[in-house]
């Protein structure tokens, strides 16, 4: 069975990635290129059927930050996996081809922070009511933005 | 004062034509005629009213509906959130309220009474009003709980209703995060205080406009 130390030298040989964190725990920052190839790589050959969240972070000038932590339950490592986007750039690749759990995840993504999933197969929002403008989780968003009247 | 009557839908107006389903309700509610029997009940009252000794009637009358209106408070069965256990403390025997004549019931067309318990999000807002919007002449609304009082711990959020009073109009609101039994009994209380002060049937004061 594959464990954590023999998945760093694996991820780095395949997408010349050198993978930080602490023991069982696998840090990876990917750039959005090869995203899909990195989500490849863990279900198919590092083992990482479970897929944890599907989540993003708003760095401000920096840029969104998509982060998805996915898990081998069998080998008891999980591998954190980082986007950074760049800077007012909202287009990412979708991990729904890989995982199918991705696809509420992304969407509540794309609810929250606006991030557009590229082969999502259903991208709308999930939590807000469609006419809702804006992205609340911005850091540019401001709370207290008065909402059209209740119908 | 002259009503519009609404422009005939042929073929008949059904609601998968409307873009939106309060278009449709919205057609239904404006009546052409007017409102023939609350006229006729309203100048039937003054006549009494006016003739000499005739207030004494009027008063009995009023007494006794006002009686009847507040022993029989039903409300209707909704509820958002956590303050909806209390609710439900409330609803179940140790607080009891069926000695009050209040029987929980599940339409809002038999019900007299909203409780308003928990946080209204900007997306429940809407089901929120046509609920309301169902329930028959004379109806009540309480507010319970900080959430529905001003929007609570969440006012300063993206989601939430600051007040469901700007949704609504509300007759008496129940402090707390969330009120307990006792204090949502001592609420019900106070509206039956009122409804046994009430006067006219039918008309319903519009909820404030507030823009911040």
């Amino acid at each position: 069975m594959l464990t954590h130390t023999q998945a760093r030298p694996l991820i780095q040989e395949r997408l010349g990635i050198a993978a930080s964190g602490e023991g069982p725990l696998l840090l990876v920052e990917a750039p959005p290129d090869q995203w899909l190839a990195l989500g490849r790589l863990a279900k198919a050959e590092l083992g990482c059927g479970y897929l944890s969240f599907v989540s993003a972070v708003d760095w401000k000038e920096q840029g969104l930050e998509v982060v998805a932590r996915v898990e081998n339950l069998e080998a008891g490592f999980a591998l954190m996996m980082k986007c950074k986007l760049g800077a007012g750039e909202t287009r990412c690749p979708s991990l729904v081809p890989v995982w199918r759990g991705a696809d509420w995840m992304e969407r509540e993504c794309y609810d929250m922070f606006g991030v557009r999933f590229e082969g999502h197969p259903d991208l709308r929002r999930i939590l807000l009511p469609h006419d809702w403008e804006g992205y609340p989780l911005l850091k540019s968003y401001a709370v207290d933005t008065p909402h059209p009247p209740y119908r | 004062m002259e009503i519009k009557a609404p422009k005939p839908q042929i073929p008949p107006a059904v609601w998968t034509e409307f873009k939106d389903l309060q278009e449709w309700e919205k057609l239904h509610q404006e009546r052409p005629e007017g409102d023939k029997h609350s006229a006729l009940f309203e100048s039937l009252t003054e006549g009494i009213f006016n003739f000499p000794g005739g207030f004494v009637v009027t008063t009995l009358a009023d007494g006794f509906l006002n009686w009847a209106r507040k022993s029989s408070v039903w409300p209707v069965t909704f509820g958002l959130a956590c303050c909806a256990i209390e609710m439900m403390a409330t609803f179940a025997s140790r607080f009891d309220v069926e000695r009050l004549g209040m029987v929980p019931w599940a339409s809002p067309r038999h019900s007299d009474l909203m409780i308003v318990s928990g946080t209204v999000t900007i997306k429940m807002a809407p089901m929120l009003k046509r609920i309301y919007d169902q329930m028959p002449d004379p109806k009540w609304a309480v507010s319970m709980g900080s959430c529905a009082n001003s929007g609570g711990p969440f006012r300063h959020g993206y989601h939430v209703v600051k007040g469901v009073d700007r949704v609504i109009p509300v007759d008496v609101y129940v402090p707390g995060c969330p009120p307990p039994p006792d204090a949502l009994l001592y609420g019900l209380l106070k509206l039956q205080e009122q409804i046994s002060h009430f006067r006219k049937t039918g008309q319903r004061a519009a909820p404030t406009e507030k823009t911040d």
